[in-house]
């Protein structure tokens, strides 16, 4: 078998559900409390370097192939310049934060709130995560003499 | 004594000792602790944001570097210094030390915000106004996601263009000799 010994697989198996949990708190929750995109980001990732570590490079591959990978990092992109280029469709200027200053939905110190900033939160953090991951994936593959 | 000092003078011995070690896993082992004495000094200085980004990114460097490093054979830096070059760089520290003490004393002390003492300071509209304006209760992320989104788009950017072009040079194919072309 792949990975380091039982002991590490199963507890990395119960951890890795809540490293994921705290970076998707802390990527909703950036606009109430510190945190952001940037650091759930590197949270999901961490928690997919640690299933990497913990159970081989072959696990992780076919749990989240490279291909779906760049996928979501090039989704997580896309979709904070979509946003930065939404503020054209009311006139307004380029990052126009429309969803609060034209409809103003949600009630502030609430989890719905801030208009377009939990939702940048989410494409940084997409971004960011896929990102980090990739990258050390790919590096983790080289050996010497290859 | 101030546990900024505190914080500073490890953080200091930290880099030294990092730079001084043959060994290349007590280096990575000291930039780490370098990386978690900044984290707290944040942490004091009333930064929790940065302070948690700092800590999550540093984890995962330490955990990535140390893989890196206990895995190669070549674990020792040999071969000594030049003379010329270390003159060189310590003589141009001495000076940037010098310039810097002068600036150094036309800054507020350590821990002290600077927009408490200017009432006038762009920071203070950020704070007064963040919430009216935006609507995120937390003002930091008011400002890099609504007042200066675009430096957050610049950094994507950069991000983007630098993860990109990793990839392209780490992919399978580029790992490859090249074939050599038939003559």
């Amino acid at each position: 078998m792949k990975g380091m010994t039982i002991i590490v697989k199963t507890i990395s198996s119960w951890v890795k559900v809540l490293i994921v949990l705290f970076g998707i708190y802390v990527i909703l929750f950036g606009h109430l409390t510190p945190g952001g995109g940037f650091a759930g980001g590197v949270f999901l990732a961490s928690s997919y370097v640690l299933l990497m570590l913990a159970f081989g490079r072959e696990f992780v591959q076919e749990n989240l192939p490279l291909t779906v990978n760049i996928k979501l990092f090039c989704i997580g992109a896309l979709l904070f310049a979509t946003i930065a280029f939404l503020g054209f469709l009311f006139r307004e200027p380029f990052f126009f934060n429309f969803l609060h200053q034209k409809y103003d939905f949600g009630e502030a110190f609430n989890l719905i709130s801030a208009g377009t900033i939990p939702l940048s939160n989410i494409a940084i953090g997409l971004m960011v995560g896929a990102a980090l991951f990739l990258v050390i994936f790919l590096l983790s593959s080289f050996r010497r003499g290859t | 004594m101030n546990i900024f000092y505190i914080l500073l003078i490890f953080m200091i011995i930290a880099a030294i000792i990092a730079i001084e070690t043959k060994n290349l896993l007590s280096a990575v082992i000291c930039i780490s602790a370098l990386g978690f004495g900044s984290s707290l000094t944040f942490l004091f200085l009333r930064a929790p944001d940065i302070s948690i980004t700092q800590i999550v990114v540093d984890v995962l460097a330490l955990v990535i570097l140390i893989r890196a490093t206990i895995s190669r054979d070549l674990t020792f830096i040999s071969g000594d210094k030049e003379f010329f070059g270390t003159v060189v760089s310590v003589v141009i520290i001495f000076v940037i030390f010098v310039m810097g003490m002068k600036v150094f004393e036309t800054l507020p002390d350590f821990g002290t915000a600077i927009f408490t003492q200017v009432p006038e300071a762009a920071s203070q509209t950020y704070i007064k106004n963040g919430l009216k304006d935006t609507g995120a209760a937390n003002v930091v992320t008011s400002v890099i996601l609504d007042y200066r989104a675009y430096d957050t788009l610049g950094e994507a950017t950069v991000f983007f263009t630098s993860i990109i072009g990793a990839t392209v040079l780490l992919r399978e194919k580029a790992r490859k000799l090249p074939e050599e072309p038939e003559l």
